[in-house]
This record gives C-alpha cells, structure tokens and sequence, in this order.
C-alpha cells in the first residue's frame, strides 16, 4: 500500500519535473512539426496516468525488510559504491578482494571462507579477464609495479 | 531452394573452428549459467555483453557466442528445477511441478534425460521455424513504414505489459519509464541536448548495457542478500544416468504439442519463454491420458514445459531478427548486443547482411547438437558446479558485472550508475513493477520518436496518419487487445500453485 503510494507520488513529482525540463529544450530553427518536446510531453502524461493509478489503487503491501537487513543493503551498497572509486586509483586486484570478501560475508556470514573467497576472486577474475581474455585492467596501483 | 543455399552459406562460416570453440564455449557457460539459481538467461547474457565486446569479437562471433549462451540457459534451467525444486530461471518454474517429484523418486536420471531430449526437441524445431518464417516475416516488414513501425513499438509494449505483469498501471509505467530515460543526450534531429543538465557524461544518452546489467545482474545482488538462506533446498542425489527409452517413446506427443505452444508464444511479442512453457504445461495436462499423474511426477508434465520454453526461446528471436521488436526480456538483452555491434534488425538485415543472419542461424543448429551432448550424458559435470556456494557465486557475479562495465566505458559515473540502476531494479522488483518493459523502453525510445516524428514529416502534422494504413489499424487494435485482455483473462487462468521458492529471472 503505502510503497505503492510514495512511489507513485515520486513518480509524480519525477513526470513534473521532466515537464519542466522538457520546456527548456532548444529547438532549432529547422526542426519537424514534432519537434523534441512532444514525445517527452507524452511520456510525462503516461508516467502521471500510471502513477495516479498506483496511488488510488495500490496493491497489497509489498513485503519489505526488517530495519537490520535494510542497513546490511545499504552497507553492500557503500560497498559497490565505494568500488567505483577504487577501482581506477587501487588496481583490479586490491578492491576486488576487499568488496567480494564483504559480499561473501554478508551472505555467510564466516570470516576464513569469506576472505579466501574474496581473495580467490580477486586473483582469479583477474587471471581470467586480463590474461585468458585479455581485458584491458591494471593489476595494482600504479606505483608498485 | 533459397533457404538451402542460404544455410549452407551459413554453415561455411559457422564451421570454422574458431567458431564451433566459441559456441562450445556459449553453451557450456549458458548451460552454467542456467542452471545457477539466481543467474537466468537475460541477466547471464546481459553480464557477457560487455565482456564480449571488450574482447573486440566481431560481430558473428559475439551473436555466435552469445546465442550459444542464450540457449545454453535455457537448456541449463531444468537441471537445478529438478534436483533442488528451485528454478534456475523463470522458464524452468514449470519443469519443477513434475520434475522434481520424479527425481525424489529416485528417477531424477530419467527427469534430466526426458528435459534434455524435449529441449533439444523444442530448440531444434524451433529454429527450423525461425529459418522458414523470418524471411517471410521480413518480406512483410518491408511494406512498414514510420506509422507501422510507431504502433508495432506499442503493440510490443502493450503485450509486454499486459501478459508479463499482474498490474498494467505498473506495466505502463515501466514502459514509460524507460522511454523517458532513452530521451536523455542528444536529440538527433534538432541536435540539441535534452535532459542532460549540463553533465557531459549524460550528452550521450545513458549507455542501455548499463541499465541492463544495472536493472538485471546488480538488483539481483541485492535480492540475494536479503533472501539468501531462504532459498536452500535439500538437494536430491543423482544415480547413475540412463536412457528411459520407453518415456521418450511415450513423451513424444507432449514434446510435439509443447513446442507447437510454446513456438507460437515465443513469437508473440511480449510473451516469451515463461509463458511458453507455462501454456505447453498446462495443454498438456488437459490432453494427457495420463492426467492424474500430474504434479507427481509425470514424465509428460517434464517433457512439456521444456519443449515449451526452448521452443519460445527460438521464436522469440524472429521478431527480433526480423522487426527488431524483441518477444522477451532476454531477446530485448540480445537486441541491445546487436545495436552495441553497429547491426541493425529490421527486414533489411536478411538482404543486407545474410552472411550474419545465416551463420547465426547454422551456429544456433549446431549449439542445439552440443547442447544436447553436454545436458544428456555429461549432466553430472554441470550438477557438480550447481555445488558452488552462494557465498562464492553472488560476490564473483557482481564482480562480473563491474569489470563487463569498467572495461567497456572505463568511467566511475557508468558504473555508479549502474548501481543507481541495481536499487531501481530492487525496488521495483518489491513494488512489482516489472523492469523489462524498462529495458524495452530504454532500447527502443529513440526509434520509436523517430519514427513518430518521420510519420509527422510524412503527413506535415496530421495525426491520423498514424492509424492511416491497414497494418497499422490491426496493429493498434492488437496492441489495445494485448493490453486489456489480460484483466479479464487473469481471473480464469489462475496460475497453478508453484513449489514454495521465488522466481528469479524474468524473461
């Protein structure tokens, strides 16, 4: 019910948004009698349609997570977001055992398996992607090797 | 004999051996891939595209290679479906009801054989379809123009909606939702930028394989964590495999009739493999003479699910192929391959480009022959790998998915992005919200406002032009059909009680 609700409010919000910003393309001076704005009016009109239906007549309550389980997500969250920064400064090797060993213990939550999965993961996806298929990553930050 | 000298143009580039490995290799890791619990055919597929394309294949290769794959998980879903009672993808959902009764009585051996045959059956057929009919389908869609192909994006839409999902409003809204994302970068037209609010990375447009893999693989990573635990099952043993000669005997009707089924949904826009194979199982259980067996272990009830899905796997890439309107979410993934290697689908595809069209159907017969080899008598080394822990398979899958994206943009935005794609697909998923029609939107918003506004050009501006012509008219009322019928279909055709386990991929 009330997932349904904020979502579809979001969407609403969202569509309006798009409106706004639809209104401010450009258009050139030779254009077609479309132009770039009506289907973007359009699809904002869909998007609102739908999304006062899931606020009017929202289905049951989805079944969302305890409070805990909603912080472990965030935290695998951190974890991939943290990655994307890693990846380019760290190498391949280093972020990948760090973040699959987090993944791996979050899912069991046992600290020995976890880093040698981690670590087996680390080396072994990059043996596969850089050596066998050959991919273009960099092992370790750029000033160890 | 057009089709005859067409195929064996198509063999003499799929027989290289360079490209009979490639297609080893798609069908073993397909198979893999469908048969790992959480791991389907679009997301599987959707996590190699990048991989292959950073390889730089070129462009036979990669469709070999991934085709091989797409198959392959259509092959490989059965075998986790019969021996733990979890699906290895949606498709596979039905072969669980006789599939896995059976192996707990000791016949799960039998169970592998019989699903392996029917999908070989299925496959098979259904790539001699797609041979015959795409050619034909493509002559048609010559006489498409703007208008046609404006409401034949509807109807894929509209029947994606309509039959994929319990709730249109939501169906829609996903559809829209995918389209408005596809106006993001640069309008082709006007050449102005829209919806990019100054950021450089956006002119572009987002990239649809980040969506892809966002939408599919990294939600799926967030699902596990939260349900992992709830999933286990109790594995049952494998004995030694034999050939229940008499079954195939007796299960030849039920495999004939699935894919006959399963062929037609796959064709379907919107209707892929799931209802494939749901609709062959539920055929058959109304024929059958042997009715009562049913859900306890009928051989029949095995044979024609797999048929079934294989069968719409197959079909569903003539609309693909031909159109380029994919049935289903895996061809909507194989669709975005194409348009990531500069290949068009449209009826110009089978004039323009045979050699590509043609190998990739001769590759796709000879996956199904080693697909049939490795799920009949090698199936113990894929039940092996079924043995990997979800606490090794989830964290290398997400790695997977980063390094397919890091190496093919090289950018930190496209892979924060695909996350902020993962937590979409993850709330969606919760609300329901079907995310296919997301993908669809995403891969086909920009042709559909093409050729909206070509069919303006044309008419200077006059909207009935979109409804001017016959095919369009059948078009548009097909679309309204498929987006309608199912709200009054659904309180008839009640889905039958499935195994208590969730379903994981969408196709």
């Amino acid at each position: 019910m009330t997932g349904d609700r904020i979502f579809g409010a979001v969407m609403i919000v969202l569509a309006l948004g798009y409106i706004l910003s639809a209104m401010n393309i450009q258009t050139s001076f030779m254009s077609d009698p479309v132009g770039p704005r009506i289907f973007p009016y359009i699809i904002a009109g869909v998007v609102i349609v739908c999304s006062l239906a899931m606020v009017l007549r929202p289905d049951p309550e989805a079944d969302w997570p305890a409070l805990p389980m909603v912080a472990k997500l965030g935290a695998a969250l951190a974890v991939l977001v943290a990655y994307t920064y890693a990846i380019k400064p760290m190498g391949f090797i280093i972020p990948t055992t760090i973040a699959s060993g987090i993944l791996s213990y979050m899912i069991s939550p046992r600290a020995v398996p976890a880093a040698l999965a981690g670590l087996g993961l680390g080396v072994g996806l990059f043996v596969l992607f850089k050596v066998i298929l050959g991919l273009g990553l960099v092992a370790l930050p750029r000033g160890w090797m | 004999m057009d089709i005859l000298s067409n195929l064996a143009l198509g063999f003499s580039i799929a027989l290289s051996p360079y490209t009979l490995m490639l297609a080893l290799i798609g069908c073993f890791v397909g198979t893999i891939i469908g048969c790992l619990p959480g791991l389907g055919p679009s997301n599987g597929v959707a996590l190699l595209i990048p991989i292959s394309f950073s390889m730089g294949l070129d462009a036979i290769s990669a469709l070999v290679l991934l085709t091989s794959v797409y198959y392959g998980a259509m092959y490989g879903g059965r075998i986790s479906s019969i021996l733990l009672n979890i699906p290895g993808d949606e498709p596979a959902m039905m072969t669980t009801l006789d599939g896995y009764p059976m192996a707990k009585q000791g016949r799960a051996g039998d169970a592998l054989v019989i699903s392996g045959v029917a999908s070989f059956y299925g496959a098979f057929l259904a790539t001699v379809g797609l041979m015959v009919l795409s050619p034909l389908l493509s002559r048609v869609a010559f006489q498409f123009g703007p208008a046609e192909y404006f409401a034949l994006y509807m109807l894929a839409f509209c029947t994606l909606g309509g039959v994929g999902s319990n709730n249109q409003a939501k169906a829609a809204l996903a559809a829209a939702l995918g389209l408005g994302i596809a106006m993001i970068g640069l309008d082709k037209t006007t050449g102005m930028p829209r919806f990019t609010f100054g950021e450089l990375h956006l002119m572009d447009g987002i990239d649809f394989l980040v969506a892809i893999v966002g939408l599919f693989a990294v939600a799926e990573v967030f699902h596990f964590i939260e349900s992992h635990g709830k999933d286990s099952a109790i594995g049952v043993k494998l004995g030694r495999i034999g050939i229940p000669w008499r079954d195939l005997r007796n299960t030849q009707g039920a495999m004939a009739r699935g894919t006959g089924v399963g062929f037609v949904a796959g064709i379907l826009p919107g209707a892929g493999a799931s209802l494939g194979s749901f609709l062959a199982y539920m055929l058959e259980k109304s024929v059958s003479k042997n009715r009562a067996m049913f859900g306890k272990g009928a051989p029949e009830g095995v044979a024609a699910p797999e048929a079934g899905n294989n069968a719409a796997a197959g079909g569903a890439l003539i609309p693909m192929l031909t159109l380029g309107v994919p049935g289903s979410g895996t061809t909507a993934v194989l669709l975005a391959l194409l348009l990531t290697l500069n290949i068009t689908p449209g009826p110009l595809l089978f004039t323009e480009k045979p050699d590509v069209v043609w190998s990739l159907i001769a590759a796709l017969l000879i996956a199904n022959v080693m697909l049939l080899i490795m799920n009949v008598p090698m199936v113990k080394v894929f039940v092996t790998i079924l043995a990997v822990p979800s606490w090794v398979l989830l964290p290398g899958v997400t790695m997977v998915a980063f390094v397919g994206i890091y190496s093919l943009t090289g950018s930190s935005f496209d892979m924060l992005l695909m996350i902020a794609f993962g937590v979409l697909g993850y709330i969606c998923r919760k609300l329901s919200i079907p995310t296919v029609p997301i993908i669809l939107g995403i891969l086909l918003g920009n042709a559909m406002e093409d050729n909206l506004r070509r069919a303006m050009v044309l008419s200077n501006g006059d909207w009935t032009y979109l409804f001017s012509s016959g095919i369009a008219i059948g078009l548009w009322v097909a679309a309204i059909i498929g987006f309608v019928a199912p709200i009054f279909l659904r309180g008839r055709l009640k889905k039958p009680p499935l195994p208590a386990t969730e379903s994981y991929d969408k196709d």
